[in-house]
């Protein structure tokens, strides 16, 4: 009943194919598609802690914390964008984020 | 370590329940309780992995503040996600498909893998064994001396990304009045007060 390095990677995996399920299945919806773009960074995240914790190697731990950083700018950044776009358009519709289609 | 195994079954499966609840909840809100949910219990996995400091930063800024944010937000825009949840169904064979295919990659590499012979000789910052220092001092010796330049990107990135969000969402109104710093500064006395005599018996005009 040990609880190995192979438990924590199962989890982390069940977690990134989610985030990526989470993409397909709200392709209509930006906030979604966000919030499932911080479940894989999370997934990320239990992996390096892991392997961190069990190769004994306290990198990996510094790594995650540089990834929860890029993790929370990338956040504020998409919401921003969000809420700019949705002034201007009245919509957060992907299918209408098309401006640029040439 | 009967405890232990339970601990990771209770917070992997409540974790991977709650990730499940984000990507196919009706409501937007519902799905950002869920991911909050998802973190919480993932730094729970922090914590029985033994990386505390890591754990409490997750809820720190995850829960405090990514969720939070996301939340105002969902809330803040007046979008009709009941016309946004249409055609699910349509995308449920490929993304299912797809999920399927790399989980089972991703599973496979789980239970094939071994640790190669050289990793050991490898490690350049050993973590200091359990009750020696805490997890945060240990971090914090490896993260401020030889990681400075990591942190200080960081500091960076976070610094770009506020600004960058500020000047996205700022909107200066053309009607409004603002306060004008310089103009209240360059007053002088003259163009202040006037000084009118005023004859007795008489008002002023």
């Amino acid at each position: 009943m040990t609880i190995g390095l192979g438990h924590y990677l199962s989890v982390a995996a069940i977690l990134f194919t989610l985030g990526i399920l989470g993409i397909f299945l709200n392709r209509k919806n930006v906030i979604v598609i966000l919030m499932s773009i911080e479940l894989i960074l999370l997934a990320v995240n239990v992996n390096l802690v892991a392997f961190s914790t069990f190769l004994g190697d306290i990198v990996g731990q510094v790594y995650a914390l540089i990834v929860l950083t890029v993790a929370a700018a990338e956040a504020a950044i998409g919401l921003a964008i969000l809420v700019a776009y949705f002034r201007n358009r009245g919509s957060i519709a992907v299918e209408d984020i098309n401006l640029m289609k040439g | 370590m009967i405890i232990n195994a339970i601990f990771f079954y209770l917070f992997a499966g409540v974790c991977i329940a709650s990730a499940v609840m984000v990507i196919t909840s009706r409501n937007p809100v519902h799905s950002v309780l869920f991911l909050i949910l998802a973190f919480v219990n993932a730094a729970g996995l922090f914590v029985l992995m033994g990386a505390e400091f890591l754990a409490m930063i997750l809820i720190v800024v995850y829960v405090g503040a990514v969720a939070v944010l996301f939340l105002f937000v969902v809330m803040m825009l007046d979008v009709d996600f009941a016309e946004l949840r249409q055609g699910v169904l349509n995308y449920l064979p490929v993304g299912a498909l797809i999920g399927a295919i790399l989980l089972a990659e991703l599973l496979t590499v789980v239970f094939a893998w071994v640790i190669g012979p050289d990793v050991a000789k490898a490690i350049t910052a050993p973590i200091p064994p359990a009750g020696d220092i805490s997890n945060t001092q240990a971090l914090g010796l490896v993260l401020y001396t030889r990681y400075v330049y990591y942190f200080q990107a960081a500091g960076i990135i976070l610094l770009v990304a506020m600004v960058g969000a500020i000047v996205l969402t700022l909107q200066h109104k053309p009607n409004v009045r603002r306060q004008n710093i310089a103009d209240q500064v360059a007053r002088r006395r003259d163009t202040a007060i006037d000084v009118v005599k005023v004859k007795s018996g008489q008002g002023l005009q």
